[in-house]
């Protein structure tokens, strides 16, 4: 009985491997790889982010390449958040021949992938990775979002001249890069303006802010800047309209996100958030995307259960067409020549118009900062804010 | 005093969610000797089923719900993953129940898709934000610690005064000479994980009341504390569960006030430990004599 | 029952399989690029089968149920990364705090002096084994108390220490050290994955020789029976603390390993999930086969990693349901098969037995008829 399992558990093993090597529909296939956490911490926000791209695909399906028309393919591979799956899933997805990368959501698991990717001379095209290290050490990764510095100064600023606080607090996740890379940033630029930080961590899966909340009721905190994941926000609200705190409460981009804004919703709270893209902003999108979302469960159901529009997956769906510009530009499907074509992209995206400096960064020196509407649930636009 | 207060409010909330989970640590332990880690995850998928029907159904509906589809859980779980080891040896067991809360774990997140859960339409009058001696809190933060000891005190008069119950305690004391007498241990047994996974969902609604949103990990991190609540108060002792998960609760807040969050959870660890070592028994945790 | 004859011929065989296995090796390496994704999943599956079979020696060979090691591959992984990061990448790296306390790195010391190829190599090694003395240190620390407590309380335990250990990596009056809670990168890698299986192999080999010598007779005495252990003069407690000491050791490197292969490090990896996952691994092996493990590792990494990815991305084995191979199910349909292997085969794929090279000598001497004595000494080898 055992040997007969192990046979077929074997055998299954076997037509896995061959199927891999199948698909020939005589089709000319151009593919883009997707290199996006489904599961783990960020899961929630690289399915948003895949979304983007997703109906971007659906959108333009075809791209021409050197003169002839290419169906383009995309390949989806989950790296789970952590940097220890980052390079078999970056590799799975060389093995699977693709042009180019897009992603990931998070910062440390594209370093962890870009080594893979620098080696293979595949181009990646970050997302959503705000860590300035993911550019600046590897050759092959292009990103078209903004920085953390760039971001921890715009919510510095706005605090001291918009909010007019002097004293603030910074909440981040133990052992999340990202949260204390901007939380450092921030606590950089508002000491720089003269404030005054009182910086507190989390534990991982921590539930219960109110006591945070109460320390920075108690210090008299007039802001608390908070870049974390979309979980911890929900509840960070929650405590600080549960404590009537008086203050402002800061998020980052993760923050833009409908669950966040939907559990603001009937709270006593004030939240603003830096984010790269304003629903509204592009109504002919905004509606394409809200039909495309409502027709499809898997889609609804990724999105969190509506079809309010995040910011990331408004993201995803540029990376896919700045992948399509660099395509055509390289005038072939091989990775070198895509390599070569990045840099002289220039798209204008739902999110604005994307080109890249001299170490792959787009150059983006504006924020669109939003505020949640706590009586009917949704973000509104407040003002676009650069750091000058 | 005053700035200590809602450390201390909240504290005690905490303690009284943790006790509730850790009535059913300490009883299974109790009986079968075996840390029960899927308990943690059959909080979280409680807390799950609240979310779904809580949006679509009235609250008379949907709370019964909640409480049924936890208790078939627990059973379910005992019944399919713990049953067939019951000879084997206890390692065996306890790498069943770390593979149960794998497994639970991944299919929620299959099903939900991952995104953690915000509960939307809280249980109206305890969720309102009340103001008491100056600090504001939920409502639910007090009636928590009085619903846990209400909770403990009807469970420890049925455990004292039934025939199920006093099955449950002589299967404590000796698991095969009680077979011998003719309890019926597997009634027993299922009845214990009814009866913890019956307060791991009012423990689960409680919580996640008070801090709602439902990720796949949230029933990890209070599921371990709770734990070692039990273990702190002497495992197998329910008077000793609840007044560990209250130490606990009230030992994690005061950590946070006094600006050590970094250290909040190594700290809980560290008491068990130090437990552990000098007094492996607990607060009140009878003497057990190793049979050889 | 020992003959001359079997015995030579035991020996030619396994030199000849080991050298069938480095050629394979070579020729891998030759042939497909580094980032190629079997290269990778060789390069993680020797990692994780030195981390369960370190696993393997405390849990299944001397019975200590311990779920550390995470930690203690925490411990190995951070030593490896901060004394191996070159100088001139140290300012990037430590952004937040100036660069680190720590301005050396072993590997380029000692390639300054050795040359690049084998200074470099040299140093990895140094630093990994450096990397295990600092877990084997701590262990003996934790070991002290912890030690003394009986199964369970040790298991929860030692999950307790590897959880305080994350913690204070994570600790941001330590970032000079550790750089907090960022990560820590641009640490030097092999070039090939034949320097993985070679290295990991001689580890293996090193835990298999400790097996069957006296301790390892010992640690399996202590086992199967504490009590008649004691009563034949095994010092209990000695022996729990050279198992923990000595798995810890090969954690650590293994842990090492992993950061080198992860090219990336951060605390946040190392949770109590990556110990789960390992036990499980050692259980689907053979609680008490190192060869258990060594095969469960590859089979486990490679499925995970490789195989079954189709199950998450719409089409697997040829079959499309977008609806049903959505994300998530691949771990969904690995943990399903995990719960059947721990209820239904709770022996694992080898049980205690060991794939030995007296085995396939024995098999083939079968397959071509020719008789062997039914006595093989009762050692239960396949």
């Amino acid at each position: 009985m055992k040997k007969i399992i192990a046979l077929v558990l074997v055998l299954v093993m076997v037509f896995a491997l061959s199927a891999c090597g199948q698909k020939d529909s005589g089709e000319a296939v151009v593919k883009i790889g997707v290199f996006e956490p489904q599961t783990g911490d960020n899961g929630a926000g690289g399915k948003q982010e895949i979304l983007g791209m997703q109906y971007a695909n659906s959108v333009q399906p075809t791209v021409e390449i050197g003169g002839k028309e290419y169906k383009v393919q995309l390949e989806i591979v989950d790296n789970r958040t952590n940097a220890e799956n980052g390079p078999s899933a970056a590799s799975e997805l060389i093995n699977r021949g693709v042009s180019v990368v897009l992603g990931s959501y998070g910062s440390g698991v594209s370093m962890a992938g870009g080594t893979v990717f620098q080696e293979a001379g595949v181009p990646a095209i970050g997302v959503t990775c705000t860590n300035p290290q993911v550019t600046s050490d590897c050759e092959v990764y292009f990103r078209i979002c903004f920085l953390d510095p760039f971001q921890g100064t715009v919510h510095a600023n706005y605090a001291v001249n918009e909010v007019g606080t002097m004293k603030a607090m910074t909440l981040a996740m133990l052992g999340s890069d990202y949260d204390l890379g901007l939380a450092n940033y921030f606590t950089d630029s508002f000491e720089a303006l003269g404030g005054k930080v009182v910086s507190e961590t989390f534990p991982e899966a921590t539930s219960n802010f109110v006591s945070y909340i109460n320390r920075a009721k108690e210090e008299g905190c007039g802001v608390i800047f908070a870049p974390v994941s979309t979980n911890y926000a929900q509840l960070i609200i929650e405590a600080a309209s549960a404590q009537g705190y008086e203050g402002q409460l800061l998020g980052s981009d993760t923050w833009d996100n409908n669950m966040v804004v939907e559990s603001s919703t009937g709270k006593d709270v004030e939240v603003k958030i830096t984010t790269f893209y304003q629903e509204g902003g592009n109504p002919e999108f905004d509606e394409g995307i809200k039909a495309w979302i409502n027709a499809n469960p898997d889609a609804l159901t990724n999105n969190g259960g509506n079809d309010m529009v995040s910011a990331v997956t408004v993201m995803g769906y540029d990376a896919y067409f700045v992948a399509l510009e660099a395509l055509k530009a390289a005038g072939s499907t091989e990775p070198a020549a895509v390599l070569e074509a990045l840099p002289g992209v220039s798209y204008e995206g739902v999110s604005g118009l994307i080109e890249f400096d001299e170490i792959g960064d787009a150059k983006r020196d504006q924020a669109y900062i939003k505020t949640a509407n706590t009586a009917e649930g949704v973000w509104e636009f407040v003002k676009i804010q650069g750091i000058d | 005093m005053e700035a200590l207060l809602p450390y201390i409010i909240n504290g005690v909330s905490a303690g009284g969610q943790y006790a509730l989970i850790a009535i059913g640590y300490t009883l299974v332990y109790g009986i079968l000797r075996l840390i029960n880690f899927a308990h943690g995850d059959v909080f979280m998928v409680a807390g799950l089923v609240m979310v779904y029907t809580t949006s679509s159904m009235p609250l008379y509906v949907s709370i019964p719900i909640v409480l049924i589809c936890t208790v078939v859980l627990g059973f379910a779980i005992e019944r399919v993953a713990y049953k067939p080891l019951r000879s084997a040896p206890r390692m065996s067991l306890m790498i069943s129940a770390i593979g149960v809360s794998y497994l639970i774990q991944n299919l929620a997140f299959y099903i939900t898709g991952g995104l953690p859960k915000p509960v939307l339409n809280p249980i109206p009058w305890v969720s309102e934000t009340i103001t008491i001696l100056g600090a504001t809190t939920k409502r639910v933060t007090l009636v928590t610690p009085v619903l846990t000891i209400l909770l403990v005190f009807v469970l420890v008069y049925f455990i004292k005064n039934t025939k199920i119950g006093m099955g449950m305690r002589a299967a404590s004391r000796d698991f095969e000479t009680a077979r011998l007498m003719g309890v019926k241990i597997n009634t027993v047994i299922s009845f214990t994980f009814i009866v913890g996974s019956f307060l791991a969902a009012v423990g689960s609604i409680l919580y996640f009341t008070n801090y709602p949103s439902v990720a796949i990990t949230s029933g990890s991190l209070p599921g371990l504390r709770a734990f070692i609540a039990a273990v702190f108060g002497g495992i197998g002792s329910i008077p000793g569960a609840v007044v560990g998960a209250f130490i606990i609760g009230l030992c994690e807040e005061m950590i946070k006030g006094l600006g050590y969050s970094t250290f909040s959870d190594a700290f809980t660890f560290a008491l068990l430990i130090i437990v552990l070592c000098v007094k492996p028994t607990g607060l009140f945790g009878e003497k057990v004599t190793d049979k050889v | 029952m020992i003959n001359k004859y079997s015995v030579r011929k035991e020996s030619i065989v396994g030199i000849a399989l080991l050298l069938i296995l480095l050629a394979v090796m070579t020729v891998i390496d030759f042939f497909l690029p580094s980032y190629h994704i079997a290269v990778m999943v060789i390069k993680k599956a020797s990692v994780y089968a030195l981390v369960a079979v370190s696993m393997n020696l405390l849990n299944g060979f001397t019975g200590l149920f311990s779920l550390g090691q995470a930690g203690f591959m925490l411990l190995g992984a951070y030593t490896y990364a901060i004394f191996s990061i070159p100088v001139a990448k140290r300012a990037g790296v430590y952004q937040y705090f100036d660069g680190g306390w720590i301005q050396f790195s072993i590997p380029e010391f000692f390639s300054e002096f050795l040359g690049e190829t084998i200074g470099l190599n040299m140093g990895i090694i140094l630093t990994l084994i450096l990397g295990g003395l600092v877990a084997a240190f701590f262990a003996y620390l934790i070991g002290l108390p912890v030690l003394r407590l009986k199964s369970d309380y040790l298991a929860i335990a030692t999950l307790g220490f590897a959880e305080i250990l994350r913690a204070f990596f994570q600790w941001p009056n330590l970032g000079p050290l550790t750089n907090g809670s960022n990560l820590l990168k641009s640490y030097p890698d092999f070039k090939s994955a034949t320097g993985y299986v070679v290295l990991i192999g001689i580890f293996i080999a090193m835990i298999v020789l400790l097996v069957n010598s006296t301790y390892g007779r010992a640690f399996k005495a202590i086992r199967d029976d504490e009590i008649a252990a004691e009563a034949m003069g095994i010092n209990l407690a000695k022996h729990k603390r050279l198992a923990f000491i000595i798995s810890s050791f090969f954690a650590g490197i293994g842990g090492g390993m992993l950061a080198m292969y992860m090219g990336t490090l951060q605390a946040l990896s190392f949770k109590s999930t990556m110990t789960y996952e390992i036990l499980l691994v050692v259980v689907m092996g053979g609680i008490g086969s190192i060869t258990g493990s060594v095969i469960t590792s590859f089979m486990y990494i490679a499925s995970m990693e490789w195989l079954l990815r189709g199950l998450d991305s719409g089409t697997f084995l040829g079959i499309h349901a977008p609806g049903v191979f959505k994300n998530g199910f691949r771990m969904a349909v690995v943990s399903l098969i995990i719960m059947v292997v721990v209820l239904f085969f709770s022996k694992g794929i080898m049980g205690d037995r060991e794939f030995s090279v007296k085995g396939i000598v024995k098999f083939f001497d079968r397959l071509f008829g020719k008789k062997t004595p039914k006595n093989a000494g009762g050692d239960g080898n396949v």
